[in-house]
Parts: C-alpha cells; structure tokens; sequence
C-alpha cells in the first residue's frame, strides 16, 4: 500500500509515515497518537489522546456525521469497488454542504485513473491499491489542465473562466 | 455552431493523451482488462462479436462539413469504409483496431471532435431536435442549452461512476422529436404565464428491459437554475440509486420506488442548497452560448417559388413523391428542412459509406450553409435548404443515395446492429429489417401508407427503441433459436407511449409476412385515408391485429 497526498501548494508526493492508528471496534485507545475509529464507534468514543479520525464508505448518510464534524480531522472512506461512484457525492456533501476543511482520505479499491477525479471531489490523501505503480498515480493529477465545472478544487465554470 | 476555444481544443487533446497512455498501460498489463474495461467505455470503445466498436460522440446531432470529412477520412483510414449512425445521433465504427484508436481520437480532436462518455455508467451525448434552430413550432432553440450540458457533464467528476449510464434529450419545439419521454432526464423548454423561459423536467423514462414514460417532477425549472436543478437531480440519483443489481440501477427504478413526487422533494431540498452557487448561470452565460446558434444569413426569397411549383408539376414523379414526404416547412420564406434518407435498399438501416459521407459533406457546403444533422431515426438532414434549390438537390441526392422517398414511414426503419454484430444480441435485426424493406418498397408504391415508425431490437436493451415503434419489433431467445415479438402502438412522440406484445414470438421468417399482414388490416380498418397506423390501432385494440396476425384465415 502506499499513500499519496496533494495540495494545492506542495502538489502531489508520497507519504513516508502515516500518523494514523486505525483501530477496529473494541481495540483499547492508545496511550497517545492518532486514532481512526469505525463509524459504529464514533459517537461512543470519548476523549482520544491525539487528533480523531472516524472510517466511513461510500453509503454513509453525512448528516449523521454533522455532530462530530467538529472533532474530525480526518474522514476515511472506503471504495469497496472503483466503479462506485457515491464516495464522490459524499466528498463533496461533506466540503460544500457542511463546509467540513479536514482530510479527506481515499481508501480501498483506489486505482490511477480515478484520483483526478477524487481529487475535485475534495479527497486529498489516497491509499492506492495494493501493487499498483506510484510513479504513474503521481501523475494522474496532471491528466488535464481543463476542467468545465466548479468542484473543490476552484468554484468557477469554464463558461465564466473562457470570459475572465 | 458551437466554436471551441483554445480551453474546448486543449481537452479534447488531453483526452487523447490520456487514452493514448491507458491503452499502453493495458497493452503492458499495468491496467488489467476490469480495471480498463471501465475506462475505455467512457470513450466509447466496446467490445463486440468480432471486433471493438467505437462511438464517436456527435453534440445534439450537429456537424459541419468539415468535419463529415474528417469522419470520412477516418472511416476510410481506420474501418472498412462504412459507418452507422445510431439512434443516440452518435457515429459507430465497426472494425477499428484498439492500438489505432489513439489516433483516431488525435484526428477527431484537430476538428473539434471526441469520443468522451459515448459509453459507461456516466452522462452521455446529449441528444435534441433534429429541427432544432429551424421548427417552426419552437419556443426557443434547445441547442444552446445542450451544450451548456455537454460542457457541465463533459468530465464530471462527480458523475463519472453513476449507478448506470445516463441519457438526457432535450426539445425545444411543440411537438416533441427528441422522444425525451423515454430518457432518463428528458427537458422541454417552455414559457410560463408570466413570459419567462424555463424548462420542464421529465424524469425516469427509459426503454429496455423495464420501460417506463418519465413523469415530469417540476412543471417550471427556471432558465438560470437549468445546470443547477440537473446537478442535483445527479447527485440524488448518485446517492439513491441502486448499485446491486444492473438491471435495477437506472434512475426510472430510483423514481418508481420513490414515486415522482418524493423523488422531486428530495432533489428541491438538494437544489434549493446550491441553487445560488456557481452553476447559477448567468444572463451573459446563456447569450454567450445562444450567439453560437444564431440563424445564417438567409436571402429573401419568395415562399411561393416558381421553380419548385414547376419543379413540381413536371412530368418527375420521383421528385413529387419525394417533395411529399422528406421536405418539411421551415420557418423562414423561401427555404425548406430536407431530410436525407439513410435507409434504403442498399444497407442497413442507419449506414453510411465513406464516399457518401464526403458527398453530404459537398452538398452541404452547395446547398445548406454547410451543416448537417444526424437524427436519432438514423437519418441526416439539412436545415435549411433554398426551395429553388430543390430539384437539383434532389437529383444529387438520387445519386448518391439519400432519396429514397420514405422519411417517417414504412421502411424508414430504426435498426440496431443485431447479431450481426453485437455481442448481446439475440437475434438478427439486419436481415429482418432488409426483408421488410424488400416487401414494404412495392407496397407503399401502390398505397399511401401515411406515417408509420418501425423500429427493431436484437435485444431487449432496445438500441433500435421498439417499445416506441408504432409497430416494434424485438429479437429474443427462445430454446436458443432467434425469435421474435411484435409490439403494437408505441411512440416517442408528444403523446409518448409504449407498444404492447401482440402474441406469440415469431420466427425470423415468419416476421415480414406478419407484419405485412398488419399493415394490410390497418389499410382496410382506416377510417379514412389520412387516419395514421397509430390512431387506428389506439381506436381499435390489438384484436384486429391480432386476428390478422395469427389467424389470417378469419380475417
Ligand atoms: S438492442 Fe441489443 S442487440 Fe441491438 S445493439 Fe442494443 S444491445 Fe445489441
């Protein structure tokens, strides 16, 4: 597995170590670190020794996950195929609708050809498939220099960006 | 038209790049067949019996004449010489070879061309009114709003991964000639009371294996809101819609299950959230696109043209009877809407060689300001054409094979590739259309057969839209031997409908005589001689058609 990042100000690179905990049902809480919770366990989890993360998929209603917003700095959602294409409706529920500015991590069955898309939808962390190449992931992101519509990376059509 | 600017041309560019880039990945075994199976369906490119297909994606049907050159060009360069308009107002190649697609999509490019989203789970090539910019029954022209659409759809990221594929149409005029009922999100443009333009919007229609008339889920979206009111009827379909059985995955399924009107609550909630976001448009963003479609400088010419009158009492029968049925008002005094046929004795229905398509591309620099328009009937038109004009078009057109007297009737017969070439076929459809056509040619000599649409499927997925044909006819497997259905009264028009199965599936001999056998019990049950096939049959059932079907020796 290897993770990816991109911002816009640093571009796309991998990540070398990955802060995150992920901690299944019941496993105890650690003495200290970050932790990534399953959504069943979000709304028992009390304090948490560093930043808190919750592991949702693609078929997660988000107002359930209004309440914790606040508490979230990471959101990880789970692609159990790549054809599944409601991960990119929640990215964007969560970003636009409830205004959520944590990460935004891809996880699962997550190949090249789709980041460009993940990454308007307001993803910025992507765990890529087991065995696929990173070099080539790296440059998914410059795939086109053109996009028609307002996503989360910039909020202009391309019919009022051609008159700017 | 629609002109690209350096932003549309770069796109398309970087489109082909990076198709250029998954086809050497998949060749080197970085993508694995599933992984690119996806990908290239997004361009078009399907697998069929022997070879791929590739569609090419062609905007509500509009295309200049340079580039019906480069389509010929390519079909010469990279197939056997022929193509097939289909009933989306695409282009299909049959024979390409996948490590040339690359290089078809560089030579689409340089005119302003593409294969994006013409296949896969996504929003795919709008279609519209073939007459559109010309009816003279239109509200206002659709096409601006099409391409305002394309552009919103063209590489959604959001969309790219729907449920199942997604088909919108779009129409402008009173009559609807875009059969937007039967898509999955089919817009009218209207005006309400107070004058204002906006947009009807239908949705959940569809054809194949559970067909269904859209309901409309608001009356009145208003024009400005146009982007916004589609992005959230995608993004409620994206959420909502079912992911675990193909079959049941189309929003038509979404809105049935819901109903109409809770599917509308939940898409107003949505909408009501971003309507005064960044797809609000704008008064200057819809002039800027209505300035592309602006009407050519047209002469002004006499309605009444003495040429044509003459043209018409001559002794040239053939130009009569053609005048008759393929030349439509236009609007403006003096020209006339000409449609091509492309459905004759020659070829299946819908194909189109390379030579011809050089021919339509010369007539329409010579006689329609050099455009054209594939319909979603698989024929061609030209919109505006001079009626002095007429004879001598008309005899160019007879060379080369775009005459044949019959738009919108009898052998103008909508026609899926079949087993001839599809890989989910079961049936032929070929073959049955051309023994029709054979049979049908002497018949509407001798009889004025008046409108009649028949439309024919391999399969149930309803590529060649039988649910719709007046009469339909649909290919299936029976003990594993191809047979066949007969539908009675469908239609994609203004008073949408589905056809109903008359009786037992036939075989594939026994379908021209049984349909013969409905067209002659609807020659002799006509109240008059103008009453259409459809109002007979609405007036009278099936039975008739039935006995005459299956019983001929009662009748
Ligand atoms: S209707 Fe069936 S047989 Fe015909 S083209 Fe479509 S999928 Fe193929």
């Amino acid at each position: 597995m290897s993770l990816i990042t991109r911002d816009p100000e640093r571009g796309a690179r991998l990540v070398e170590d990955d802060p995150w905990i992920e901690l299944d049902t019941d496993a105890p809480l650690p003495a200290a670190g970050d932790v990534v919770v399953p959504m069943a366990r979000l709304a028992g989890v009390g304090d948490v020794p560093g930043r808190l993360g919750v592991r949702v998929d693609g078929s997660t209603d988000p107002e359930a996950l209004v309440a914790a917003l606040p508490r979230l700095s990471l959101i990880v959602v789970e692609l159990p195929k790549f054809t599944d294409g409601r991960a990119y409706s929640l990215a964007r529920l969560l970003r636009d609708r409830h205004g959520y500015d944590g990460s935004l991590r891809a996880v699962g069955h997550v190949l090249r050809d789709q980041l460009f898309f993940l990454y308007r939808c307001g993803f910025d962390t992507f765990d890529l498939a087991a065995g696929k190449d990173v070099d080539d992931a790296l440059k998914a992101f410059e795939d086109f220099s053109i996009t028609y519509q307002p996503a989360e990376d910039h909020d202009q059509p391309i019919w009022r960006r051609r008159r700017a | 038209m629609y002109q690209y600017d350096a932003f549309d041309q770069r796109l398309v560019e970087e489109r082909a790049a990076q198709f250029r880039d998954q086809v050497v990945r998949r060749i080197d075994g970085r993508l694995t067949e599933d992984e690119f199976k996806p990908l290239r369906l997004q361009n078009g490119l399907y697998m069929q019996l022997h070879a791929y297909m590739l569609r090419i994606a062609i905007p509500y049907g509009l295309l200049s004449s340079t580039q019906m050159r480069a389509l010929a060009e390519i079909t010469r360069e990279y197939d056997k010489g022929y193509a097939h308009w289909t009933t989306r107002q695409n282009l299909q190649l049959n024979w390409p070879r996948l490590e040339d697609v690359p290089k078809i999509l560089e030579a689409l490019a340089k005119v302003q061309m593409h294969a994006i989203q013409t296949s896969g789970n996504c929003i795919r090539n709008i279609t519209s009114d073939p007459y559109a910019g010309v009816a003279a029954d239109e509200v206002a022209d659709p096409r601006p709003y099409c391409e305002l659409l394309r552009q919103w759809s063209t590489f959604h990221p959001e969309f790219a991964f729907l449920p199942r594929k997604f088909k919108f149409a779009v129409t402008g005029g009173a009559e609807d000639r875009a059969a937007i009922a039967v898509h999955d999100i089919g817009i009218r443009v209207v005006r309400n009371d107070a004058g204002e333009l906006g947009f009807s919007f239908l949705v959940g229609g569809g054809q194949g294996r559970t067909p269904l008339i859209a309901p409309v889920i608001r009356e009145f979206v208003p024009e400005l809101d146009l982007v916004s009111y589609a992005e959230a009827v995608l993004r409620t379909y994206n959420r909502l819609g079912r992911r675990d059985n193909k079959y049941k995955a189309r929003i038509k399924i979404l809105v049935k299950q819901e109903g109409p009107e809770a599917f509308a609550r939940q898409v107003d909630e949505e909408h009501a959230r971003i309507k005064d976001g960044p797809l609000k448009l704008t008064r200057e963003d819809v002039d800027a696109f209505r300035r592309f479609f602006r009407p050519p400088i047209y002469e002004v010419l006499p309605d009444d043209e003495p040429a044509l009158a003459g043209a018409l009492l001559g002794k040239q029968r053939g130009f009569s009877r053609w005048f008759a049925q393929n030349v439509v008002e236009h609007r403006q005094p003096g020209y006339a809407i000409v449609n091509l046929s492309c459905k004759s004795k020659d070829l299946p229905p819908g194909d189109v060689t390379a030579d011809q398509m050089d021919a339509v591309a010369d007539l329409a620099d010579r006689y329609s300001f050099g455009g054209v328009v594939v319909t979603h009937r698989q024929n061609l038109v030209f919109t505006d054409v001079r009626k002095r004009d007429l004879p001598a078009l008309y005899a160019e057109l007879l060379e080369h094979g775009f005459a044949t007297p019959n738009f919108g009737k009898l052998t103008d017969i909508i026609c899926c590739p079949g087993l001839d070439y599809c890989a989910l076929a079961n049936a032929r459809s070929i073959s049955v259309a051309a023994e029709l056509t054979a049979r049908f040619d002497e018949l509407s000599q001798v009889y004025d057969v008046g409108d009649l649409h028949l439309n024919i499927s391999g399969c149930i997925n309803a590529c060649g839209h039988h649910h719709v044909g007046h009469i339909g006819i649909l290919g299936i497997d029976k003990n594993g031997v191809e047979h066949y259905q007969l539908m009675l009264g469908g239609s994609s028009g203004t008073d949408a409908s589905l056809g109903r199965v008359l009786g037992r599936a036939l075989t594939h001999d026994e379908v021209a005589p049984a349909v013969e056998r409905v067209v002659l019990a609807y020659l002799s049950l006509r109240a008059t001689d103008e009453e259409p096939f459809l109002e007979t049959y609405r007036r009278l059932g099936p039975m008739p058609f039935k006995e005459a079907v299956y019983e001929p020796h009662h009748a």
